[in-house]
């Protein structure tokens, strides 16, 4: 970013995940709400931002549908994303909610562990709630309080999720899972050996749910959301994949 | 008189004195839950209303200082609940009391009970920042029952139409930001601000306040009759003692 001539102001308040980055972003948005453009990347604040992060996502199923379609000749059998806010899944998912021979899995941050604040997966853990402007799932105590997450990918690492996958959750039309840090680390290194692609920490989560299904639905078609690339996750890799390796 | 009658009240018998109300707000539980009750006693023997805030863990309203008293109050286990205990205990304190909370800890408790548990706690009403007017037709007919306030917000970037609705909607007082921004910061109070507050008074029916960034007596004096009253939080919260803070905030 800074290469691009950005100047990055890091957050440094509350646990220094993407919901203290959001608190802080909501704050200067309102110090100088006629000279602050609020844009977030993912499917999560107040509305229409939800609304605006899936139109402007939801490129990803449409392209991926016709592509499929070209490809295969079929749609998928089914379709698998990881969900953090969501953004990402929720642009996938949304030109194949309405064919529904397609199964829609989202994988979420499974973490260390089922506890409060071992993991980021909401829609698993998670009650209704109110943060940043929407009512969805919240990783939450009992009097309201928001939790902190753990999740080896920062992109997922998030109390809340978006409201239309709360949504699709009650629906039934999604179907939400969680994958663990060491599972997605597993996929990390699957996807490098196997097919020379890097993905984001974040992506190896549906790599997971990917190869669940597969293994219980042999000879069907999946589609893959591959959302990220690793690159970014290099210190990530070297602090845990990589250490592991060496050990 | 009605819980939010009386919040009213209050503000304007004050103001009938010539000197803006003093609206004190005190992080519940900060600096500690043992010396609540003692800070409120401080509060409630110099103030006109009190605001009690409840504790969140994220007050995306709210400047450095409350958000340091919230994290604090929280880690020392100050919930809604264990606030409504304590008020129930000094009920008859003095000065109506109003609680300021952000929205998760009011649905945690459950708005079906919350009415009810605050009026028997002598709360008059609630602040709730993140809760737009368009959202709150729930909480809104919970106080209803008892006739309790839902104050609203408006800023200096409100529209008149929005504005409109927000003091035409408002119980209690209108709960005027001096400026756009979060809580804490010292404000000069520029003249276009003076000339917003009257705008906001031409129109709301009931008392106004201004709030975030006072801190000084000559702030105090701009604002005088301009406003009804003046909302102290931060300025409050950072001192050693309450009482004395707002005492130096009247006229000598």
């Amino acid at each position: 970013m800074r290469l691009l001539g950005a100047r990055v102001v890091p957050v440094v308040s509350g646990d220094r995940t993407l919901r203290a980055a959001i608190d802080e972003a909501l704050r200067d948005w309102v110090s100088d709400p006629l000279g602050t453009y609020y844009l977030l990347g993912s499917a999560v604040g107040p509305h229409p931002y939800p609304y605006l992060v899936r139109e402007l996502q939801s490129v990803i199923g449409r392209e991926a549908r016709a592509q499929m379609l070209a490809a295969a000749g079929k749609l998928p059998d089914a379709l698998i994303a990881c969900v953090g806010g969501g953004s990402n899944s929720i642009g996938a998912f949304h030109a194949f909610v309405p064919d529904e021979a397609v199964e829609l899995i989202g994988v979420e941050a499974g973490g260390r562990g089922a506890g409060l604040g071992e993991n980021a997966a909401t829609v698993a853990y998670g009650r209704p709630g109110v943060l940043h402007g929407t009512y969805s799932l919240l990783l939450q105590n009992t009097d309201g309080q928001i939790q902190e997450t753990h999740s080896v990918s920062a992109g997922l690492d998030y109390p809340g999720v978006g409201p239309e996958h709360a949504l699709l959750a009650a629906s039934g039309r999604v179907r939400y899972e969680t994958a663990s840090d060491a599972e997605a680390l597993e996929g990390v290194r699957q996807l490098s050996e196997l097919e020379g692609i890097l993905p984001a920490l974040e992506s190896a989560h549906a790599l997971v749910g990917a190869a669940r299904w597969a293994q219980a639905h042999s000879g069907g078609t999946v589609l893959i959301c591959l959302s990220g690339r690793g690159d970014k996750d290099m210190s990530t890799l070297q602090r845990t994949l990589l250490t592991a390796e060496r050990a | 008189m009605s819980p939010r009658e009386h919040v009213s009240a209050a503000i304007r018998t004050a103001a009938a004195r010539g000197e803006p109300a003093l609206v004190a707000y005190i992080t519940a539980g900060f600096p500690s839950r043992e010396r609540f009750r003692e800070h409120l006693r401080a509060v409630a023997d110099a103030a006109d209303v009190i605001e009690v805030g409840v504790p969140f863990t994220d007050p995306m309203a709210d400047g450095v200082t409350i958000q340091r008293a919230s994290l604090a109050a929280l880690a020392q286990g100050a919930s809604l609940a264990w606030i409504l205990e304590e008020l129930a205990a000094l009920r008859g304190i003095g000065p109506p009391l109003l609680l300021m909370s952000y929205l998760n800890p009011l649905l945690a408790f459950g708005i079906g009970r919350l009415a009810a548990s605050a009026a028997a706690s002598g709360v008059s009403g609630f602040i709730v920042p993140d809760l737009p007017l368009d959202e709150s037709s729930e909480l809104r007919a919970a106080l209803d029952e008892g006739k309790l306030a839902l104050v609203q917000m408006v800023t200096p970037v409100t529209g008149a139409e929005r504005l409109a609705q927000l003091c035409a909607g408002s119980e209690g007082f209108v709960y005027a930001v001096t400026m756009t921004g979060t809580t804490g910061r010292n404000v000069a109070v520029p003249a276009e601000v003076l000339a917003y507050l009257d705008r906001v008074r031409a129109i709301a029916a009931l008392p106004v306040c201004a709030g975030f960034g006072i801190r000084s007596r000559e702030q105090v004096e701009r604002l005088r009759g301009h406003v009804d009253g003046v909302v102290v939080g931060s300025a409050l919260v950072e001192g050693e003692d309450p009482g004395e803070f707002l005492r130096a905030l009247r006229p000598c």
